[in-house]
């Protein structure tokens, strides 16, 4: 076995202490944003200097020495900062600077608590995507900017604006109670969730994959899985991404364009993913309480567990549907649910299954279900009415891939009907 | 103390059990399995036993001679027993831990993203006459 090239290890080895030493840090100061602040000197200090002069012994220890090191020099020029403005210093208890000992305590739950935090309800979802990418995952401000393909300012803002509404809640570090923590996980679940998306399909641009992210989302949800093993919706959402994230290489062509499940070439997908993903979905179903990221998973073990696409199991699929459209009124659900019915009853089932859904709000704007009526209008041989539908996906869809496999769809579909475009008319 | 858990279906009970997804099927059965693996660990567990569906069921009585008369499936009812623990407990809140529980079984019940159960599927409790002790 070799071993990864040695900064690429520095790196994998400061993302994975950075939460541990925040945690330790917030712990002991409770100010999370200056924490913050020291814990990403600290990160950046040791980057520069690790790769030329090694990793010390006892890197954790290392990087919250710094890290507190900081944190006194802030506190130390708050306390003259206040003195100047004439305030008691004493009055708050973040400002007292504390004695550095040699290692603190560190408390497992700290990642935890840290990642409640950086998932509060309170934060819009994009400024908390951003917040735990930074504080949990310890990427740089410019790593999560490029990839959000937004400017680095913008990912700033974001980061700044989270920490002061977090000030501003004063939500207390520390590990919240059963009910707490119920409610909590969905938000820190749902944020992993999109992360993972995020990096899967991306919502805009031209590349699909965005294979950072998506690994991040795996890492850190496996943090949570490893904190919380017994929580079937953790699993679940943990067995989703890898049943899903296997079939990333099958899911392009040579020039980046999308090939759809049914003709991917499913030797490309990694077995080793599927058959963890699906002991960990097993394993959670049968515990009971089952949830949405379990049922999910189970609907991509099915796909996953089909030799060809041809022997796909559309029986189970519809029903595992059904039993998600109990849990959730995401109308996306609905559309696969149509989508498995079509597959079991053929496409008018679908058609009309989907043709409520058309006044549905949430889906105005959405290429969705546009490209799904065509696919099954197409399938019942309703071709232009196909292409008229393939033509309206495209125009809504902000993803270059999935633009160009529909109008590629419109396209081939229009020459297929023999009534191409005037001027290349061949008789 | 001894309790009769009793788990109600109701009358589709049965043909929404057969359409279950395989997955789903295969988890509830695991997890009943579990269950009575740990209800016999704990010393609780008495006897558990899941009925067949009432399609075959019958009213009896005695007809002349003693000879049974049976009637078909009974159509005024909204809901059929479907299954049963009977549990010796140190208290009627433990036999309500134990409803509690196998109230999240597979199929039965489904749970939003805050953990909360959205669909109830009740259990009744029920205490069991069996000695004078439990009657004081």
């Amino acid at each position: 076995m070799t071993s990864p090239r040695p900064d690429l290890r520095v790196e994998r080895l400061l993302r994975d202490l950075a939460p541990q030493v925040l945690g330790a840090v917030v712990r002991r100061y409770r100010d999370f944003a200056a924490s913050e602040d020291a814990v990403q000197e600290a990160l950046i200090a040791a980057a520069a200097q690790w790769p030329d002069e090694g990793v010390p012994d006892n890197p954790r220890g290392w990087l919250i020495h710094v890290a507190l090191r900081r944190m006194t020099d802030y506190v130390r020029s708050e306390i003259a900062r206040r003195n100047r403005e004439v305030v008691v210093a004493d009055e708050d208890p973040c400002v007292v600077a504390p004695t550095i000992d040699s290692e603190p305590v560190l408390d497992p739950d700290d990642t935890l608590v840290l990642l409640f935090m950086c998932c509060h309800p309170a934060l819009t979802s994009a400024s908390a995507i951003a917040l735990t990418l930074r504080a949990v995952g310890g990427l740089t401000t410019a790593e999560i900017a490029k990839a959000f393909l937004v400017p680095e300012s913008t990912i700033g803002q974001r980061i700044s604006r989270a920490k002061r509404s977090i000030r501003a809640s004063q939500v207390p570090f520390r590990t919240p109670d059963a009910d707490e923590r119920a409610q909590r996980l969905g938000s820190v679940l749902h944020v992993l969730y999109l992360v993972f998306n995020e990096g899967y399909t991306t919502s805009a641009g031209a590349e699909l994959h965005r294979i950072d992210l998506s690994n991040e989302a795996i890492r850190l949800t496996r943090e949570v899985h490893n904190l919380l093993p017994d929580n079937g919706e953790v699993s679940g959402l943990l067995a989703l991404m890898l049943l899903t994230d296997a079939r990333r290489a099958a899911r392009t062509g040579a020039h980046g364009e999308l090939i759809p499940l049914d003709e991917q070439d499913r030797a490309l997908w990694d077995r080793q993913a599927i058959a963890e993903g699906e002991a960990l979905v097993s394993a959670a179903l049968s515990q009971g309480s089952v949830g949405e990221y379990q049922l999910q998973a189970a609907i991509a073990a099915v796909h996953d567990e089909a030799a060809r696409a041809e022997d796909t199991d559309w029986q189970e699929i519809r029903a595992l549907y059904g039993l998600l459209m109990r849990i959730t009124d995401n109308p996306l659900v609905a559309v696969n649910h149509a989508i498995a019915t079509a597959m079991v009853e053929g496409p008018n089932a679908g058609l009309a299954l989907l043709a409520p859904l058309e006044g549905d709000e949430r889906l105005r704007g959405s290429h969705r279900l546009d490209a799904v009526r065509a696919h099954l209008l197409e399938r019942a041989g309703e071709r232009r009415a196909a292409v008229e539908l393939f033509r309206g996906a495209a125009s809504k869809t902000t993803s270059v891939p999935e633009r160009n496999y529909l109008l590629m769809k419109a396209a081939r579909l229009k020459e297929a009907i023999g009534g191409g475009p005037s001027w290349t008319s061949r008789t | 103390m001894k309790y009769m858990l009793l788990m109600n279906t109701p009358r589709d009970g049965y043909a929404q059990y057969m359409s279950w997804p395989k997955k789903i099927l295969e988890a509830n059965i695991a997890f009943m399995q579990a269950m009575s693996r740990k209800l016999s660990a704990s010393g609780e567990l008495v006897s558990t036993q899941g009925l067949a569906s009432p399609q075959q069921a019958k009213l009896v009585r005695a007809g002349q001679g003693g000879k049974p008369i049976t009637d078909g499936v009974f159509p005024e009812s909204k809901e059929f027993l479907a299954g049963y623990w009977l549990v010796d407990v140190e208290s009627p809140q433990r036999a309500y831990e134990i409803a509690a529980e196998v109230s999240t079984a597979p199929g039965g019940t489904v749970t939003g993203a805050d953990g909360k159960p959205l669909e109830h599927f009740w259990i009744e409790v029920r205490q069991v006459m069996s000695s004078v002790e439990d009657l004081k």
